[in-house]
Formats: C-alpha cells, sequence, structure tokens
C-alpha cells in the first residue's frame, strides 16, 4: 500500500516537473511583458505579478512599422492559405474521386514534395527571385509559403475525402445533380471542419516562417514580416527585454489561440509533419 | 500522419475506396481529361517553385557562380570543382561530423524524453494528465522565433533568469555568466532549445500510439510479474516499434536540416561551435557571395537526408499498405 502511494507521489511530482519545465519559458515571456521595468532589471527577480503594466505592450505596438509587418505577415500567411486550399481541393476531388493514369504516381509526388528540405532551398531560391525580379517583394513569399503548404493541405483533405462515403454523392446525382453541383451542395458542406483546421494549420507555418523571409526581403523594409522584425529586436528596442517579450508574445498570440480552437486534432494533424515551429 | 491515414483508409466502406467512377471506354473526352486539369494547378506549382529550384541549384553547383555571375549572368560550367573544392576543405569535414553529433545529441535526447513523458502521461490520473499536455501545447505552440528571443532572454547575462537561480542555488560562478560568447554553452542552450520544442509532438503522438495498445497485454504482463520496464521492453515498444520508427525518422530529418533556431541564436558563432550543414551553406553564400559552394554544400545535405527520407517512405508505406 505505502509503495503504490509513494509511486503514485513520485509520478505527480514528475508531471509537475515536465509542465513546469514545459510552460515556464512562455510563462516568463509572457510575465516579463506585463512588469514594470524596474522590476526586470531588480536584483531579485520576482516570480509573480505583482504590478501589472502596459507600458512594453504600447511601446512594441508603436515601434516603427509594427502595424505594418503584422499586416504583411497576415497579408503573406493569408493569401497562400486561400491558394492552396483552392489548389489543393481540385487535387484532392481528383485523386480521392477519379480514377486516371498517373493517379499513384501523382500521389507519390505529393508525398515526396511534403518533405522536402525547404532550407536547402535558400539559394537557388534567392537566385531565382533575383533573376525574375521578385526580391523584397510579398507575392514572391506568398507563393514560397503556397507550396510549402500545399501538400500538407492535399494529403489531409484527401484523408478527409475518403471519410465522405461516395454514395451521398451518387445519391445526389440521381437527384439531377451534376457533378460540381454534388460536390458543392454534398461533399462540401461535410468538408468545410477538415478544410479549416487543414487552413489553420497551413496558416500556422506561414506566419512563422522566418529563413526565406530574411533572405528575400532585404532592401525594401516595408515588405518584412513579424518573424524577422522580431529576430532583429535589439535593432528595435536595445536592451528593452519588457518591450521585446510583449512582441514576441504578440506574435504568439495568434497561433495558441488556432491551437487552442483545434485541441483534439492537433496530435493527429501536424502528425503529418507539414507544421514544424 | 500515419495514425489518420490508416484510420480514414481502413474506415471508409470497402466498396468504391479510390474508384468510384469506374473508367469506361465510352466517356465524353472533357471527363477524360478533366482529372488532369484538376491536378494541373499542383503539378505546375510543384515544378515550377520546387522542382525548378531545385534543379537550379544542382546547375549553380557546379558553375562559377559569385556576385559578377547573379547580376550580369554568363555563369560558366566547371563541372565538378565546386564539389572537390568543399570536399577537400577540412573545415567541410568539421561541420559534417558537428552536424551529425548535433542530430544525434538532439534526437537521442528526444526520442528518449519524449517516450518517458508520454509513459508518465499515461500513468497519470486525469486532470494531472490535462495539465501536462495542456503544457506541451504550449510549449509546441510557440512559434521558433518567439521561442529563440526568449531563450536569449532566459540565459541574459546580467538580467538573465538561469543565472539568477544558478547563483541562489549555490553556483557562484554563474553570476553575469555570458552564455553567449562561449561556443559550447551556445551548443547547449541550442539543444536545449530544438529538444524543448520537439519533445511534445513526439511525447502526444507516442501517447496518443501507446493508447491503441490493448489494455489486457500489460495488465497480463504485469499478473505475470512484469515490472512496468519490462512491460514496456516486452510489450508496448514491440508493438508501437512502426511508430517510433517513423517518428525517430521525423526528428532526424527535422533536427538535420534545422536551421532558424541556430541561425537567429548565433548564426553559426561563437567561432564555428554551432555551425551545421545547413547555416554553413547558408553562411558560404550570404557572405562570401560563393553561391556556387553553398549549393554545392546544400546538395550534400540533400543526399544525406535523401537516405533518411527512402527508411521514412519505406517505413511510411509498410504501415498504410498502398498508397
Amino acid at each position: 500500500m505505502r509503495t503504490r502511494l509513494s509511486r503514485k507521489l513520485t509520478l505527480n511530482i514528475l508531471a509537475l516537473g515536465v509542465f513546469a519545465f514545459s510552460v515556464f519559458p512562455v510563462y516568463w515571456m509572457v510575465l516579463t511583458a506585463f512588469k514594470p521595468t524596474k522590476e526586470i532589471q531588480a536584483e531579485t527577480p520576482s516570480f509573480f505579478p505583482t504590478h501589472v503594466t502596459f507600458t512594453h505592450f504600447s511601446t512594441a505596438v508603436n515601434a516603427d512599422g509594427f502595424w505594418i509587418f503584422w499586416r504583411n505577415s497576415g497579408l503573406v500567411a493569408i493569401s497562400a492559405v486561400l491558394m492552396s486550399l483552392l489548389v489543393a481541393c481540385l487535387a484532392a476531388y481528383a485523386v480521392g474521386r477519379m480514377k486516371w493514369k498517373g493517379r499513384q504516381a501523382f500521389i507519390l509526388m505529393v508525398f515526396i514534395a511534403q518533405m522536402t528540405p525547404w532550407e536547402a532551398l535558400l539559394i537557388p531560391m534567392y537566385v531565382i527571385a533575383r533573376d525574375t525580379d521578385m526580391l523584397d517583394k510579398l507575392p514572391m513569399l506568398t507563393l514560397i509559403y503556397f507550396m510549402m503548404t500545399l501538400p500538407f493541405t492535399i494529403v489531409t483533405l484527401r484523408g478527409f475525402l475518403n471519410g465522405i462515403p461516395v454514395e451521398l454523392e451518387e445519391a445526389a446525382q440521381v437527384d439531377g445533380c451534376n457533378q460540381f453541383q454534388a460536390f458543392r451542395r454534398v461533399v462540401f458542406p461535410l468538408l468545410a471542419p477538415g478544410l479549416l483546421s487543414t487552413s489553420l494549420f497551413g496558416f500556422i507555418t506561414a506566419w512563422n516562417e522566418f529563413a526565406f523571409a530574411n533572405l528575400l526581403i532585404i532592401k525594401n523594409q516595408d515588405q518584412r514580416t513579424l518573424p524577422v522584425w522580431l529576430s532583429s529586436f535589439s535593432n528595435t528596442f536595445g536592451t528593452d527585454w519588457g518591450a521585446t517579450m510583449a512582441a514576441a508574445t504578440l506574435f504568439m498570440l495568434p497561433v495558441l489561440l488556432i491551437f487552442l480552437v483545434l485541441q483534439g486534432r492537433v496530435t493527429t494533424g501536424v502528425a503529418a509533419g507539414a507544421v514544424k515551429g | 500522419m500515419a495514425v489518420a491515414e490508416a484510420e480514414t483508409t481502413t474506415a471508409a466502406p470497402a466498396p468504391g475506396t479510390g474508384t468510384p467512377v469506374p473508367a469506361r471506354r465510352g466517356r465524353p473526352l472533357w471527363a477524360r481529361v478533366l482529372p488532369y486539369l484538376l491536378v494541373a494547378p499542383t503539378v505546375v506549382g510543384t515544378a515550377y517553385l520546387l522542382v525548378y529550384p531545385l534543379v537550379r541549384n544542382l546547375l549553380i553547383s557546379v558553375q562559377k557562380f559569385g556576385i559578377a555571375q547573379l547580376i550580369r549572368g554568363g555563369a560558366e560550367f566547371v563541372g565538378i570543382d565546386n564539389y572537390r573544392t568543399i570536399l577537400t576543405d577540412n573545415k567541410f569535414w568539421g561541420v559534417v561530423g558537428r552536424t551529425f553529433v548535433f542530430t544525434a545529441i538532439n534526437v537521442g535526447l528526444i526520442m528518449v524524453l519524449a517516450t518517458l513523458v508520454a509513459l508518465l502521461i499515461g500513468a497519470l490520473g486525469k486532470w494531472m494528465r490535462f495539465a501536462v499536455m495542456g503544457g506541451l501545447v504550449v510549449a509546441w505552440a510557440i512559434p521558433v522565433i518567439a521561442a529563440t528571443t526568449v531563450f536569449q532572454w532566459l540565459f541574459q547575462s546580467q538580467l538573465g533568469v538561469v543565472n539568477w537561480v544558478l547563483v541562489a542555488l549555490g553556483f557562484e560562478q554563474y553570476d553575469g555568466k555570458a552564455w553567449f560568447a562561449d561556443g559550447n554553452s551556445t551548443f547547449a542552450i541550442v539543444v536545449l532549445l530544438i529538444v524543448w520544442q520537439s519533445v511534445p509532438f513526439a511525447a502526444l503522438t507516442l501517447y496518443a500510439a501507446m493508447t491503441t495498445v490493448p489494455k489486457e497485454l500489460s495488465e497480463s504482463a504485469q499478473i505475470d510479474g512484469a515490472g512496468s520496464v519490462k512491460t514496456f521492453a516486452l510489450i508496448t515498444f514491440p508493438i508501437l516499434r512502426p511508430m517510433f520508427g517513423l517518428i525517430l525518422c521525423l526528428e532526424v530529418i527535422w533536427v538535420f536540416k534545422c536551421f532558424v533556431q541556430i541561425w537567429a541564436i548565433s548564426q553559426g558563432g561563437p567561432g564555428d561551435a554551432t555551425l551545421t550543414l545547413p547555416v554553413y551553406a547558408y553562411q558560404i553564400a550570404q557572405s562570401l557571395n560563393r553561391y556556387d559552394l553553398g549549393a554545392a554544400i546544400s546538395m550534400v545535405t540533400v543526399l544525406i537526408l535523401a537516405v533518411v527520407l527512402l527508411a521514412y517512405f519505406r517505413q511510411m508505406f509498410k504501415e498504410e499498405g498502398e498508397l
């Protein structure tokens, strides 16, 4: 009896340790963002909020170009996701509902594309962007993010589509719908939850992307996105850690909201390997 | 993914999976062309934004391609000269070795910790399990760049909380320690950051997989006198071996090609302490304008990754049975 109790106690202490270890950096970020500067610079740091201030948030929000970068990030992420949703819907339908020569090869291509080591394509992308006069332009980033999210979107949409019985469409077609109407009226509404979660994952990928944004937007600072701006925080804020952490918190906010919305679907969805930090 | 896929393919009713509309000779032309039209945007996008850059990379790696060629064009073909240059360079081999060590340390830590955490979650009561999983999701959700910024703050030399805690615990030598000025400590922080960010995905996926192992199996093993370690080694691990294989492959790929964390924290420095292959390729292209050498290094990276990818795909298709 006693060993069982002590086992339970050990397990719970370990669990608390894991919890503290995973949450602490995020907790510290948010805490610092709300702390008065005097407390941030104190000899002995306080681990719990005593005085809450919003000065750091207003410093971050009023920093040069903050809203422009926020808008750029949102614009690029949303247009990339919409593009890849549209293109992936078409492809997933062809793969899931039609029989054609080359279907297997196409699926294999998508699977391989999903594992592309994008980090190894930085240099040719830079050269191509330069050749085609697309340097310093958001559309170039949009195209790259579109391609980054496309394979994952096709694979998950195909999964969702396979879960919808074909008989539903066939019944609609018997009732006089053509193939397109059957898709729009019957399949699409059933597919909507899948479309939503897939697009949110795509959004996170595009929102977080740093390497290409850092490489392809150089001269035209107005076209920068949030991750690049945040990574150069010392240029913007110097040693103002409160404002830096406030900026990081604001940057994380949409992603955290999305994770909360998706909750349980996170594990299965991301296991595909498309969304990684 | 493998889980979701396996579920959807097996759960869908057998008739009609994949072949709902039988191909008939007499179908009108547009119906036969339609699927190709539907996948055309994907194929065109992949060709231009993925295949072409890869081919271009290969091309640059066999040309003399510096700043002059970037601006004026007209790069000349030099064969395998660039590869010869990097393969005979000691620094390159140092980077290759470091990349492998870096990958091994990270992946080893991730797999061990993730397995332990997954087992722990399974053994907890409802509320504690909820708390731990919630904590993992929070660590997982933070964007990489936000995380790198936070870690720089945690390990800041004067005001950083890590130094304060270490000093409070009696390690006086950490008073004002400049972590990012030293190669080994920067390396350690990058490892810590990557492990911290990667464990949640691996642990949650493993935990989800573990819940599919029938309870009766482990219970009967325990009745036969097996402890938790033995139960894991004899029951859970053998059953979930394919899942462990998949996650291992994914983590190896992710860590090996990891760029952002290293670049944002140290840009490969101090010295060359955190210089891995992807960072080296980028650095040599951007700071020395040797795009040709950078491209050659990228090609080597892609080749090494392709080997791991092959293992990953074999495992995945074995799991799924069919495409």
